[in-house]
């Protein structure tokens, strides 16, 4: 299925969040999550299903003002 | 006294943003040299699994100091809440720096949206830091949304313009003289931000003027001195000003005066 991820376009078979996560090779720990505009809590992930078209951000540190 | 915010204790008043200096060597030199207790941080889109974003997370917490992460960006309501839960998460602190941007040009706050998501975010256990302007309405609706802390512009973001409006910034702070106050943005020099001191305020919260400067690490000290001397002169008791002169030295007893040739 086609989703996007971080505003890109990408194609997986990862089926929930935490799958999708760990196969992006980020520790569960390191990001924050959110699924169509909704944050998903890090217990959550693995009970969050993904389908076409879904809009994933997978968000870290970064500096700011 | 020290700075009091949500129950932490500060002996600095300078909070610093982490944003835009020339390199990570100086801006941790820079963190240093401001002896601020505070530095804010952000949230990217992570690339991949050695991204820039868990490199600046391991040099962020070098610095020792208190993250404050905001929600720069955010233009509604619901970015700013969801932004708000995930930065929680990740920095591991119910603080966030609420910003709701309504206009491109002055990155002016949209208050309306400001206030909605800091009474939902209050609610659910956040203390939140709202960027906000200097309307007093404004700032009376975040108190009552259950903001401890009110942390109105001087200027708008990145401008260096400094205290556009001291009026409404010394209303602001004799209507609320127990709330704690934050000048967040516009402060361009350091006597901007002794000055803004000077009327009372609490704290001075500023990225630019640091990063952006010739020697940021300098100009971090040169804030920090700044800052601290205008909160003593805010203690000292400042003389009101007057029209007309009035000699510093006293008059009767000096010779000539009565030919008027004394200064």
């Amino acid at each position: 299925m086609k989703i996007h991820l971080n505003g890109a376009s990408l194609d997986t078979e990862h089926s929930d969040l935490a799958a999708l996560v760990a196969a992006l090779g980020h520790e569960a720990d390191k990001v924050a999550t959110a699924v169509n505009g909704l944050f998903v809590a890090r217990p959550s992930r693995a009970h969050t299903p993904l389908s076409e078209g879904y809009a994933v951000e997978v968000l870290a540190p970064m500096e700011g003002g | 006294m020290s700075l009091n915010l949500y129950g932490s204790e500060f002996t600095s008043r300078f909070l610093i943003g982490s944003a835009q200096y020339p390199s990570p060597a100086i801006l941790l030199d820079a963190i240093a040299a401001s002896r601020a207790g505070i530095v804010t941080v952000s949230l990217r889109r992570e690339a991949g699994k050695d991204g820039a974003g868990q490199q600046f997370w391991s040099l962020i917490k070098q610095s020792g100091a208190r993250l404050l992460p905001n929600t720069a960006g955010c233009k509604t309501v619901k970015e700013a809440v969801n932004t708000a839960h995930m930065a929680r998460e990740l920095f591991a602190t119910p603080w966030i720096k609420l910003e709701v941007i309504g206009e491109d040009d002055t990155l002016q706050p949209d208050v309306f949206a400001l206030v909605e998501a800091a009474r939902i975010l209050c609610a659910e256990g956040f203390q939140v830091f709202p960027y906000t302007t200097d309307d007093l309405v404004v700032a009376d609706k975040l108190l009552a949304a259950g903001c401890e802390v009110l942390m109105p512009w001087g200027a708008p973001i990145g401008s260096g313009r400094g205290l556009n409006n001291p009026f409404a910034l010394r209303a602001l702070r004799a209507h609320f003289p127990d709330t704690a106050l934050i000048v967040d943005a516009g402060i361009g020099l350091p006597s901007q931000a002794a000055a803004a001191m000077e009327l009372g305020y609490d704290a001075i919260l500023l990225n630019t003027a640091v990063a952006k400067a010739g020697n940021p690490v300098a100009m971090a000290s040169a804030f920090a001195q700044a800052i601290a001397a205008g909160r003593s002169a805010f203690h000292a008791g400042a003389i009101a000003p007057r029209d007309m002169a009035c000699p510093s030295t006293p008059v009767p007893g000096s010779p000539f005066w009565h030919s008027g040739g004394g200064q």
